[in-house]
């Protein structure tokens, strides 16, 4: 009989340094990041159910509510057109500018939110480049939800285009070729064979998307204005409540804020089990190297 | 359909891929575009097809001009190097794509009809529901055709088909291509750079460099009467001895062989490893064994002829040879080409 060797540890896998590794992000995870998550609970119930309820029925709540969502119904879809159009741009064309019209699509990831409010606030402010302009069509866009929109869209233009563009790029233009080839027209193509290739990762970009949408506070809190229950998004209305000594009225919306984030992060975790956000398993069956035979 | 490419020209950026290409393929014929990688085949391809324009010239469907057709509505079938199958979409579904987005109108069951009948032509009976990522290579390859083939296409045009397939299924898939097309009759181009897989499948050959169509003819003729040195080469090994020619007489060394229609100067012979003969001793050219390749069907000799030219050639099994042994050489057939 062949003696076994006790099973050593792989190259770098210490038992010591894995138990140090394993405890430190998991102590760091549970202060950073849950113990936060029970305070909001905890403190929004702190005064019982009833006061929660009052807090969540309170206009003002209410109107920050519907600010947040219907900048998000109209921010995401336009957003999602927007990186939609980009990817398919940058991916399935050559043309002069491409790497650019990459770097500045990337642009809002690195710039501060605020930013980009203060920028909104010269282009479109009274003392702004258009303001009179737009103040005599008496169209308001600053200081109400147009601006709020536009503001939202600037920071999240990246999520989609983003999650699409690698993915896009590795399946290369042989499918679409394909299909115009069997006869297939242009949107034909689009809806049969290159959207339900890229469904699990665009939809992964729009939840991305929508959280940050949702939870947006920098360029928002400049271009709103503040104005309570007119122009107050949720996250300006949490901090205005923590402002005027509300507490658990503060903590009540932003468990609202909350429960939207964490059922983002669900669905965003269901969708990376199918295959988007990572490399594309859906593209395997076209994946070997291409040659490149070519000229 | 015959195919007519009249003075065709493509440009990339700044780099000529085709430069002025004229090529006929009758109807009914299989022809195979062959050629090193960057030698334009595949550019020449995709402008049959559409997926690429031509910058000048024109290329004829029968009479009908297609130069300017888009790939939509050109009617051909193309067979995509790496398959390019639908992964989303089962085998049949696949199948059925082109029936389905086409102009004229199938009713479901005649589509379901037509996808059993492509199924059972490319040997995929029962495998209908599967998906792409479930079948092997060559089954994929398979379903692409069938793919193709299912809009009836005037015209099937085929880049690197057995490419990324390794050697068995390759030969396996040859054979079954040159059957299917014989049952077809469609006029039929592939491209290829694989010269054994050109010669086993195509009735005509059209041998390409740099751009520009070198030779073309059936297999047999571009076997026999390569026209140029690179032509000779490119179809397979070849060994090359240079010469100079006086008084139409090559003068290798000592050896002296006719040269009767070639000019005085000098000349590169090339010479299949088939067509040397071993002796031990005797008359032809001296040579030293550097090394002996056994191979299933015989021996390959590597050798080293005077002025340390470098031959290989092929004896039968049975010979005796050893690498360091001394012995003659005698060229039973040759080209001769000016250097």
């Amino acid at each position: 009989m062949i003696p076994t060797r006790r099973k050593l540890p792989r190259v770098g896998d210490g038992p010591i340094i894995r138990r140090v590794l394993i405890g430190t992000t998991l102590f760091f995870g549970a202060i950073l990041v849950l113990a936060p998550l029970i305070v909001i609970a905890v403190e929004a119930f702190g005064q019982g159910v009833k006061a929660y309820a009052a807090t969540i029925a309170h206009p003002d709540t209410r109107h920050a509510i519907f600010m947040t969502v219907a900048t998000a119904l109209i921010a995401v879809p336009v957003n999602t057109a927007f990186g939609l159009a980009a990817a398919w741009a940058i991916t399935k064309f050559d043309f002069w500018g491409r790497r650019a019209l990459l770097v500045v699509i990337e642009i809002p990831f690195s710039i501060s939110p605020i930013v980009a409010g203060v920028a909104y606030l010269f282009v479109y402010g009274l003392q702004g480049l258009f303001g009179p302009m737009l103040e005599a069509a008496d169209i308001k866009i600053l200081f109400a939800l147009p601006g709020i929109v536009l503001a939202s869209m600037f920071v999240t233009a990246p999520f989609v285009a983003r999650e699409l563009i690698p993915l896009m790029q590795a399946q290369g233009r042989d499918l679409e070729e394909a299909a115009t080839s069997l006869g297939a027209s242009g949107w034909r193509t689009f809806f049969s064979v290159t959207l339900p290739n890229v469904k699990w990762a665009l939809l992964y970009g729009v939840v991305l998307c929508n959280a940050r949408v949702m939870g947006e506070f920098g360029a928002v809190s400049v271009v709103s204005g503040n104005i309570r229950g007119q122009t107050n998004t949720l996250p300006l209305h949490i901090e205005l409540l923590y402002h005027d000594y509300q507490a658990a009225g503060a903590f009540a919306a932003a468990s609202i804020l909350a429960t939207l984030a964490v059922v983002t992060i669900i669905a965003k975790v269901a969708l990376e089990r199918r295959g988007a956000g990572r490399r594309p398993a859906l593209a395997a069956a076209t994946n070997e190297p291409k040659a490149g035979n070519r000229p | 359909m015959k195919i007519r490419l009249d003075q065709v020209v493509k440009t990339f950026d700044t780099f000529r891929a085709v430069h002025g290409v004229s090529l006929e393929i009758e109807s009914g014929q299989l022809v195979a575009l062959l050629g090193p990688s960057g030698s334009g085949k595949t550019t020449i391809l995709r402008m049959v097809a559409g997926l690429e324009y031509a910058d000048g010239g024109h290329i004829y469907f029968g009479d009908q001009d297609a130069t300017d057709i888009p790939v939509r509505d050109r009617g051909v079938g193309f067979v995509f190097q790496h398959y390019a199958l639908f992964p989303h979409m089962t085998l049949a579904e696949n199948i059925a794509f082109g029936m389905k987005v086409s102009k004229t109108k199938r009713s479901k069951t005649e589509i379901a009809t037509r996808v059993l009948e492509l199924l059972r032509l490319v040997k995929l009976e029962g495998l209908g529901d599967r998906f792409p990522g479930q079948i092997s290579g060559g089954q994929r390859q398979r379903v692409a055709l069938a793919r193709a083939l299912a809009v009836d296409p005037k015209v099937l045009l085929l880049d690197e088909p057995f490419g990324a397939l390794d050697a068995n299924v390759r030969r396996d898939l040859r054979r079954w291509l040159r059957e299917i097309h014989d049952e077809l009759g469609i006029t039929t181009l592939f491209v290829t750079h694989d010269q054994e897989e050109a010669l086993d499948l195509a009735d005509r050959v059209v041998i390409l460099d740099q751009g520009r169509v070198v030779q073309e003819g059936t297999p047999a003729e571009v076997c026999r009467e390569p026209n140029s040195a690179f032509v000779m080469r490119f179809l397979g090994d070849a060994n090359r001895i240079t010469a100079t020619v006086r008084d139409g007489r090559a003068y290798i060394g000592e050896t002296v062989m006719d040269a009767p229609s070639s000019s005085d100067g000098p000349i590169d012979i090339y010479l299949r490893p088939g067509d040397i003969d071993w002796r031990p001793d005797g008359n032809g050219i001296p040579a030293t064994i550097v090394r002996v390749l056994d191979r299933p069907g015989g021996r390959r000799v590597l050798a080293n002829v005077e002025g340390g030219t470098a031959l290989e050639f092929d004896v039968p099994p049975e010979t005796d040879v050893r690498s360091g042994q001394l012995g003659r050489l005698q060229i039973k057939r040759s080209r001769l080409y000016p250097a």
